[in-house]
């Protein structure tokens, strides 16, 4: 072999391969954390009463300043800005556990009707507790959702064992995410008058209202999740190739479905619990971020798909706080115009792909 | 108990333990290659998936290196059996190297992470299936024929003792099957990988195993050596074959011959007359032939598709009564073919039976 070949070789090798890889890896996430310092500052920043950037170091850091723009930037900007973070991370996370499961790049709690299921539960629980108790607990509300997003993964999964085919899965989906959403605004109609308006803005979708309560709340929940599901990294990867490979390799295939379900199911539900259904995000970040890192390979498509989710629905947050302001948009409407472009030309691509 | 790697006693497998087929009692050595072959449906499959747990046994048990299957563990199974599964898969943006990787699963740490070794046998891996130009490609871009060497990579990338292979020949064209199967001969004979696999191609089965399994109906059929199993009624009974021939000299399928009293005699020798018979059999005419030595290649061919044979004992001159048949048939047929005789000591006469059917007006060359 002369010695040009041996190069050629050389550059082909599976160790330059991954390095190359490697490279391309911390690029996007260079450009994930640059894009996510950017949001955050343009987040703090913009609204009704515009902080300059010094300001806002200077509040953040040293916690000084005038009382309304330190009581704008901690009281209300800040936890929005981090639930919409937390939330959209886990958000996207939950979405690319769910295309794992079922082997679908459509798939995301929204589609599924997960979140609506979750939707339904809560708004049920809230009325009864505010009815009763005056007051819900956010732990309480989390609860409600993750066991309303496991009724619907439920009926999801008993429809996916009789129907092996994913267009009839995704509508059925669709449909039980309908019926929830009917179901909830019937409830919301009949609930006492004093909460419909909130009721009816956490239905709807928003980060807005959140204390720092809620973000504590959320991080630890998401937190704990995010952990379980990065550790989880190494049989996902084994699972992409189909389950009797994954089982041929030492996967425990039921075990590790369960555990897929639970996992996915507490993020979505969280979600829901504090910002009501986000529609979208689940399915389009996953699909940005693994085109972008150019690969699947769970153990950095996960905390990119988290990083992209936070990035994304901070991007989202703000425009719909400031783009028709004072008015304020529902979340899902912006990441639906952002989100669902995506997801048409996921689709076209698969087509040619075929 | 003999000196067996895989031991399969009395095994029954089924679905939803409901048995399809019973009783399986089959030893396999290391570094044996075991072909099932069978109809489709007899349960070839079932019997691999059984074996390699994807399915769960409805009785029996299955020793591998005299350890009962049921008390491996995953992680320690995983390190001795590798399978490539007929199922398709569509992996996401993965190259032919990604997937290789994935059978170092077993030897990973918790987060999966290669090491330069794993790489290094990731690329042994591909070296050993001819597939190492296609490493960087995506896997979905590349040809059923390099697929199916890339899963093969994958499974010797496992560092299995037994590997499973379910008709790993399906989508391949003839020079892919045959690269395929070459390469599985030197590793089970090279590396000592005990290969158990389900084929379609009898033909290619009876070249490559050192066993063979007939899967029909509630038992296994037949079980031995190819040269045991590979005979014209075995196979035509395991396939239920009633339109056509199984030759078992060359392991090639014929179709039936053509029905009729024979209208053309064939004059042929030392394979001249194949290309003629396979001609008349596709216009369906049927046809007698002669006089062939029984060690003759036409013969073995005249036999399954011929009305009639008029044979002569190898070595032998022809015969009077050889001769007096097949001048009867040059008579009776309205046609007589030269398809090219070389003429020698023993087979002089058939200049005489050629210039017979010349003065009848019914010679054609």
């Amino acid at each position: 072999m002369n010695r040009k070949t041996a190069d050629v070789n050389e550059a082909n090798s599976f160790h330059m391969e991954n390095f190359r890889r490697r490279s391309r890896y911390t690029a996007v996430f260079l450009v994930l954390f640059a894009a996510l310092l950017f949001i955050t500052v343009l987040n703090i920043n913009t609204g009704t009463t515009s902080i300059s950037v010094s300001r806002i170091l200077e509040i953040l850091l040293r916690r000084g300043g005038e009382d309304t723009e330190y009581n704008i930037i901690w009281k209300i900007r800040m936890p929005r800005l981090l639930m919409a973070a937390i939330l959209g991370g886990a958000l996207s996370l939950s979405g690319f556990l769910l295309q794992t499961f079922f082997r679908n790049p459509i798939a995301g709690p929204f589609m599924l009707g997960i979140s609506s299921g979750a939707k339904f539960v809560v708004a049920l629980v809230m009325i009864y507790f505010i009815g009763h108790f005056s007051a819900v607990s956010s732990y309480t509300l989390v609860v409600a959702a993750f066991a309303g997003s496991l009724l619907c993964m439920g009926f999801i999964l008993i429809i996916s064992r009789r129907v092996n085919h994913m267009a009839i899965l995704l509508v059925a989906g669709i449909m039980i995410g309908y019926i929830c959403s009917a179901a909830t605004d019937f409830v919301i109609t009949f609930a006492e008058d004093s909460d419909i308006v909130n009721l009816h803005d956490w239905s709807q979708g928003s980060f807005s209202g959140m204390s720092w309560g809620n973000v504590q709340t959320a991080a630890i929940i998401v937190g704990i999740t995010c952990v379980c599901t990065f550790f989880l990294a190494k049989p996902i990867g084994a699972y992409q190739l189909g389950e009797a490979y994954a089982r041929s390799m030492g996967v425990n295939v039921k075990v590790f479905r369960v555990t897929l379900i639970l996992l996915s199911s507490v993020l979505s539900a969280c979600v829901t619990a504090f910002a009501g259904p986000i529609s979208f995000v689940g399915i389009a970040v996953p699909h940005l971020v693994k085109q972008g890192l150019n690969t699947s390979r769970p153990l950095v498509v996960i905390p990119g798909t988290f990083l992209g989710g936070a990035v994304f629905c901070m991007m989202c947050d703000l425009i719909a706080r400031t783009a028709f302001a004072p008015l304020e948009l529902n979340i899902s409407t912006v990441t639906s115009v952002f989100g669902a472009p995506v997801v048409i030309w996921m689709m076209l691509k698969r087509q040619k792909g075929r | 108990m003999a000196d067996y790697y895989v031991q399969m006693e009395n095994m029954t497998v089924g679905y939803n333990g409901k048995p399809l087929i019973r009783d399986i009692c089959i030893g396999i050595r290391k570094g044996q290659i075991v072909s099932l072959i069978g109809p489709n449906g007899a349960g070839k499959s079932t019997i691999l998936k059984s074996i390699t747990r994807q399915l769960k046994m409805v009785g029996g048990t299955v020793f591998l290196e005299k350890k009962d299957i049921q008390r491996i563990s995953a992680r320690d199974m995983a390190t001795r059996m590798a399978v490539v599964l007929t199922e398709r898969m569509q992996p996401e943006l993965m190259t032919c190297h990604d997937v290789v990787a994935t059978g170092r699963y077993p030897y990973t740490g918790r987060l999966g992470l290669l090491t330069l070794e794993d790489e290094e046998k990731v690329e042994a891996a591909m070296r050993a299936v001819h597939a190492q130009e296609i490493g960087n490609r995506d896997f979905n871009a590349i040809s059923d024929g390099q697929r199916q060497r890339v899963l093969l990579a994958r499974a010797i990338c496992q560092e299995p003792e037994v590997i499973i292979l379910d008709e790993p020949t399906s989508f391949l064209d003839i020079r892919h099957k045959l690269e395929l199967l070459s390469i599985l001969r030197n590793m089970a004979k090279k590396k000592g990988i005990t290969v158990i696999m389900s084929l379609h191609e009898i033909d290619l089965a009876e070249k490559i195993s050192d066993m063979i399994v007939c899967v029909k109906g509630e038992r296994i059929f037949r079980c031995g050596k190819p040269e045991e199993i590979f005979r014209e009624e075995t196979i035509r009974e395991l396939y239920g074959i009633d339109n056509g021939y199984f030759d078992p000299c060359f392991g090639s399928l014929e179709l039936p011959r053509p029905e009729g009293d024979p209208k053309v005699f064939v004059i042929s020798s030392c394979g001249t007359g194949i290309p003629v018979y396979r001609k008349l059999q596709k216009e369906g005419i049927p046809f007698a032939a002669g006089i062939l030595f029984e060690n003759d290649m036409d013969y073995q061919l005249a036999r399954l598709l011929a009305g009639a044979v008029v044979t002569e004992r190898p070595f032998e001159e022809i015969s009077d009564r050889a001769y007096r048949e097949a001048l009867s048939w040059v008579q009776s047929c309205s046609q007589v073919i030269d398809a090219g005789v070389t003429f020698g000591q023993g087979n002089r006469r058939l200049k005489e039976l050629l210039d017979e059917a010349g003065r009848l007006g019914r010679l054609r060359k």
